[in-house]
């Protein structure tokens, strides 16, 4: 995965989660009403429809809920094999992230692995990836 | 037959191959032209039209021709029509038109699904391609980790199934070998070679546990279903097919944060709108756009238990065209191309008709089910010949 991450344009919802790495945190909209949290972003909760929202770190953690190692080229520039996980995060029930799972042989990756964010900068976004906890 | 239920009448269907020359209009045309013969109908007897997803502006080849052009294109006096992809996935054109006719709104639907990716391929300038990197809604939660594809997205939910229920690759397998085997028995079918477990079995992985055979191709083709409204029956001369239950639940409307994917909602609340039960079923239809697609399918729709959709398809007898439930049996998408969707619905009217040829099922089968999408988005119908 050599060449440049594609970049997420920011808005007032994602800008926290996108950036939250500067300060080494990973950020999720949460709901100051009942609590529940919200993702992706928006400026309402699903939950109880309240519009009372804001960013809240998580503690970064998590468990890979499941994976795939890809294969295919899917444009020139891309590095092959990677591994895409979706990860369950600890302390948001019911918030998932798809990221990428580094630091490790593709092979060393399973279901139920705990896993830790480590963020990768680029032009001031902070891409969530997650490495597994030894 | 009730006067207000929905009907198919005519279907339809253009050549099917890959990069081809011919002008998608006139692809559609073709299939129109054959969909009005069957039905007995001219084109001044259709008064709505259906389509999904519209014509997509940033990427022709995906759906190069909307409602609105084929209404002006073909001189349709349309009195309801509608196209677009925020609906219950391809087949969500369907219901849109029944209920439409169920309403009063129009007697006879042309509902079209015309593909062109595989010329858009081939000819850049006039097609340009998908934008794989651009970041725009919802892809940028994938786009970034360069999750870009379906094939990735559908893979994770086969890896649970891999590891929660220990689906294996011989089992997955099932559903591409048996599209292969009924896409020989197909004239229109794209792929027309056969397929061995070995080659399966020794092909390169795309995105684990999905291989190249478990993937569908670009495809040009398209495919017409005409919908007729109960009381317009005695303008049309073939055998109508009723569609008797609807469905297209979603849980979340989100590749990744749903648990489960949108064939198992939509396959439970099938259920709920008729007195039939999968047991009554004599053929599957099932979206396997990925093969993994029609194991869920399998599952959502209450063939099989959740997490038993490898174990029931094992060695492939009981999907066979001679067994318990055949499924796909012009190909589906691995064999029979990428018609995105209506290609299910086309079959099912086939088989109930008893009009597959060599592809025949025998059993005088009357009830079918079909569907469309299983990802976020899923649209189940049920079919039956009274």
């Amino acid at each position: 995965m050599a060449a440049p991450r594609p970049k997420p344009r920011l808005d007032a919802e994602n800008t926290a989660f996108w950036t939250g790495g500067a300060q080494g945190r990973l950020q999720i909209m949460r709901c100051r009403e009942c609590l529940s949290y919200i993702h992706p972003p928006r400026p309402v909760c699903r939950t109880c429809l309240s519009d009372n929202v804001k960013p809240e770190a998580v503690p970064g953690t998590g468990v890979i809920d499941t994976f795939t190692i890809n294969y295919q080229k899917w444009h020139p520039a891309m590095e092959v094999p990677f591994v895409i996980a979706r990860v369950a995060l600890d302390g948001a029930p019911g918030v998932y992230l798809t990221t990428n799972i580094v630091g490790c042989p593709v092979g060393a990756v399973d279901i139920g692995d705990r896993v830790r964010v480590t963020f990768e900068s680029q032009d001031g976004i902070y891409f969530p990836l997650f490495e597994k906890i030894a | 037959m009730r006067a207000n239920q929905a009907f198919f009448t005519g279907i339809g269907q253009s050549q099917v191959g890959m990069k081809l020359t011919r002008h998608p209009l006139l692809l559609t045309l073709d299939a129109v032209r054959e969909a009005l013969d069957e039905a007995g109908l001219t084109i001044g007897q259709i008064d709505g039209v259906s389509t999904y997803p519209g014509k997509a502006h940033a990427y022709l080849g995906f759906s190069p021709i909307g409602a609105d052009e084929l209404i002006d294109a073909l001189g349709i006096h349309a009195r309801w029509h509608a196209g677009g992809g925020e609906i219950t996935s391809q087949l969500g054109a369907v219901v849109a038109a029944a209920t439409a006719v169920h309403a009063g709104l129009a007697r006879h639907v042309i509902c079209f699904r015309t593909v062109y990716e595989a010329a858009a391929l081939a000819r850049p300038k006039e097609y340009p391609p998908l934008q794989r990197d651009s970041v725009e809604g919802f892809s940028q939660w994938f786009v970034p980790f360069e999750a870009l594809s379906a094939a990735n997205w559908t893979a994770q939910y086969a890896m649970r199934h891999v590891k929660r229920y220990g689906l294996t690759r011989e089992q997955l397998a099932q559903i591409a070998l048996t599209g292969r085997n009924n896409a020989m028995l197909n004239p229109r079918a794209l792929v027309r070679e056969p397929l061995t477990i070995d080659q399966y079995m020794s092909a390169r992985m795309i995105s684990t546990p999905l291989c190249l055979y478990d993937c569908d191709r670009y495809t040009d083709a398209s495919t017409v279903l005409i919908v007729s409204a109960g009381n317009a029956l005695d303008e049309v001369s073939c055998k109508p097919v009723r569609i008797a239950a609807m469905a297209g639940a979603v849980e979340r409307h989100s590749w990744d944060q749903a648990e489960w994917m949108a064939s198992y909602a939509t396959g439970a609340d099938l259920w709920k709108h008729t007195d039939y039960k999968p047991s009554d079923v004599d053929t599957a239809q099932l979206y396997d756009g990925f093969s993994f697609q029609a194991i869920a399918w399998l599952e959502g729709l209450g063939f099989c238990e959740v997490g038993e959709g490898g174990r029931f398809i094992e060695g492939g007898k009981r999907i066979a065209l001679d067994g318990q439930l055949p499924i796909n049996t012009f190909g589906g998408q691995l064999g029979g191309g990428r018609l995105h969707g209506f290609g299910f619905a086309h079959e099912a009217v086939v088989q109930l008709r008893g009009n597959g040829g060599e592809r025949q099922l025998s059993g005088d089968p009357r009830v079918a089910v079909c569907t469309s999408g299983g990802g976020p988005l899923a649209t189940a119908l049920l079919l039956a010949r009274d």
